[in-house]
């Protein structure tokens, strides 16, 4: 994986809230035994009308938004399904990182093992991000620092040790590997076994 | 974090947290939380097998790991399992994938050739492979169901499930945890599936991100497992990734005689066990929520998340926003009708919520001596091969085929519509299943949540029905 220390994008906004992971990717496209390509089908069913035609009205269709990153979308983005589908369909259609006011907890968990950012801020600084498409927005990890056009900052909270995996571009099975004494320790000498 | 009591006194959850750490979370790192059951499916997977395969890693433990077959999985009726023609060369390939990857890696998979094959939410606790105090993990949102045994059982992404396959451990922060207290009793014709669209509609589809829920409460403790199942399956729902329920008779008596279950002497020990798990009296949760069943009725969702529920007797609401006009636009339907009434194209009764033997009894109460209306199609998707030979061991596939369902295969079917059991674009569903997000049974389809018996009212009356008049002795 890409080391991610520093993002800076013009915004795509989705107004939206709740947006669940079946909009992400809707379920025929699970069928993939694959993490690749699945960007072509980001938003499928927002994107594409019924005979297979892009939707203009839809923010993703719109040329301006094409080479942008930061995704800010409507409050608990990425509810539903555990499909990790969805976070490879962001980061394969480009997007690095997703701000909202709540991520919901499986997909925050999957965003963070594909280099995929999920930042949270408060109400008032998101109604700006989405009052203000195309703003363009600094998200730092060094400060865990988001800055808005006009310098204003606001410090989010990530995780600790999946903001390191994302500074040094390692994935956390190489930790968890190396926990194998204590594993081994923790299977001989629990009072019962499963 | 939640904090612990300076009594030691523990909830539910924190004593199976704690008996499942490996290693305790610092400020850098997460804890390593042990995993005793891995339950692995077809679809979430084949990417976590090819990692295992690129890094030379070897499953820790196939032998705490289960597998089957059930998303991609056909439902259509046939005489020999081996004969299922699969829809579409992608499922297909996901099938023959998770073959070869079990019998590469050494892993039991419950597939075509099994007759305990199923939903992996439903034939978990029907081995007793789900026990209390085990931590279960499955990529797949609804594990939740499996705390309804009072296990911590979550969902996980693919990468999670690698970890899990050549660890046999996660990466967790410990979750905060809330407490719902049912209390009460439910009425006639008001069921789990009600109380949990209820509670959903009360905190809201975001309400219990970040915790663990605990159903608790009279009204709780009076429901027979597969309705506690009914209730943990849906947590997700309301954005918490497990909720349990503190063990009791009724789950001993579920387990007891299962194939997977200590025998003799070693299941008086795990039920010594199992009788300590239960929240301590004096324990705090993070948060407590109160819902009054006895004043409950049965539910319907109107719009296109879980959280958008009335009673069925109620009219659409109004709501703020964009969001909630879109919903309502998408769904077909206004603010201020009534939602009973409202036409009905398809029904489907099954998914890992609403698919156990209970459920379809439930169904075939209402549909015996009725039939299916005219331009309703009725789909019965029983949860599991067990489940569908006791249904039909009790001739309830004569019920449901006498009324004009369809008597299905089984697996998760059009629950999320990936096998080919899709409703078509424009059509309105009345569905036993866990999600009415937009697309979820198929593109541009439309989707209302209900209990089996609501959605077996609907489909005899060809609309949106109360079941209440319809039940026996009525």
């Amino acid at each position: 994986m890409e080391p991610v220390t520093r993002i800076e994008s013009a915004t795509v906004v989705i107004d939206q809230s709740d947006i669940d992971t079946d909009q992400i990717i809707p379920a025929r496209f699970l069928t993939t035994t694959s993490k690749e390509g699945l960007g072509e089908a980001l938003f499928a069913d927002w994107r594409y009308s019924a005979d297979g035609g892009e939707n203009r009205d839809f923010v993703l269709n719109d040329p301006e938004n094409a080479d942008r990153t930061i995704l800010v979308a409507g409050n608990n983005f990425g509810c539903g399904s555990s499909r990790e589908h969805a976070a490879w369909a962001l980061a394969d259609y480009g997007i690095r990182a997703v701000i909202s006011t709540e991520i919901a907890d499986i997909f925050r968990s999957n965003a963070l093992k594909n280099g995929l950012l999920p930042v949270d801020v408060p109400a008032e600084l998101h109604r700006w991000l989405l009052d203000h498409p195309g703003a363009n927005v600094v998200l730092d990890l060094e400060t865990n620092t988001l800055t808005l056009p006009d310098g204003r900052e606001h410090r989010f909270r990530i995780e600790a040790f999946a903001r390191y995996c994302l500074m040094q571009g390692t994935d956390q099975l190489g930790f968890l590997l190396s926990q194998e004494d204590a594993i081994t320790r923790f299977e001989t000498t629990r009072p019962w076994k499963p | 974090m939640s904090s612990i009591d300076m009594n030691g006194a523990q909830t539910l959850f924190e004593k199976v947290w704690n008996q499942h750490l490996v290693v305790p979370e610092t400020d850098e790192t997460p804890a390593v939380l042990y995993i005793d059951l891995h339950l692995i499916h077809e679809v979430t997977t084949p990417q976590a097998f090819s990692v295992l395969r690129e890094r030379g890693l070897p499953v820790r433990r196939p032998d705490l790991t289960l597998a089957t077959m059930d998303h991609s999985t056909p439902t259509t009726p046939v005489h020999k399992l081996a004969d299922i023609e699969v829809v579409g060369e992608g499922a297909a390939n996901q099938i023959r994938r998770m073959q070869a990857n079990c019998e590469e890696f050494g892993i039991e998979l419950l597939g075509f050739d099994s007759d305990a094959r199923g939903i992996v939410h439903v034939i978990g606790p029907e081995l007793g492979a789900t026990q209390p105090g085990k931590t279960i993990v499955c990529g797949d949102s609804h594990t939740s169901t499996h705390g309804a045994f009072g296990a911590l059982a979550f969902g996980i992404g693919t990468t999670e499930v690698g970890h899990v396959l050549a660890t046999q451990c996660l990466l967790q922060r410990r979750p905060k945890t809330l407490a719902i207290e049912v209390t009460g009793q439910l009425g006639a014709g008001v069921s789990a599936k009600d109380i949990i669209l209820a509670i959903i509609g009360e905190i809201g589809v975001d309400g219990g991100t970040g915790h663990v829920i605990e159903y608790r409460g009279d009204a709780i403790r009076a429901l027979d497992m597969e309705a506690r199942m009914t209730i943990c399956n849906m947590s997700i729902e309301a954005g918490a990734r497990a909720g349990m329920i503190a063990p009791d008779d009724t789950t001993f008596e579920y387990l007891w005689g299962r194939p997977r279950v200590p025998q003799g002497e070693d299941w008086d020990r795990a039920l010594a066990r199992w009788r300590a798990l239960a929240t301590d009296g004096d324990a705090a949760f993070d948060r407590q929520v109160r819902i009054d069943a006895s004043r409950l009725a049965p539910m319907v969702t109107f719009g296109t998340n879980p959280g958008m529920v009335v009673a069925v007797s109620e009219t659409i609401p109004e709501g703020p926003g964009p969001a909630f006009a879109k919903a309502l636009d998408y769904m077909g339907l206004e603010s201020g009708r009534p939602i009973a009434g409202t036409p009905v194209d398809v029904v489907f009764v099954g998914s890992c919520t609403n698919s156990r033997l209970s459920d379809l009894e439930q169904v075939a109460g209402i549909l015996r001596g009725r039939r299916v209306a005219d331009n309703v199609r009725m789909l019965v998707v029983p949860g599991s091969q067990q489940v569908k030979r006791q249904a039909e061991e009790k001739g309830l596939d004569e019920v449901f085929r006498a009324a004009g369902a369809e008597w299905r295969e089984s697996g998760c079917s059009m629950c999320l519509g990936m096998n080919g059991d899709t409703v078509p674009r424009g059509k309105l569903s009345v569905s036993t299943s866990n999600r009415n997000f937009e697309g979820r049974q198929g593109a541009g389809a439309r989707t209302v949540l209900a209990s089996p018996l609501t959605a077996a009212a609907s489909a005899v009356q060809g609309r949106i029905a109360d079941p209440r008049p319809l039940l026996e002795g009525d």
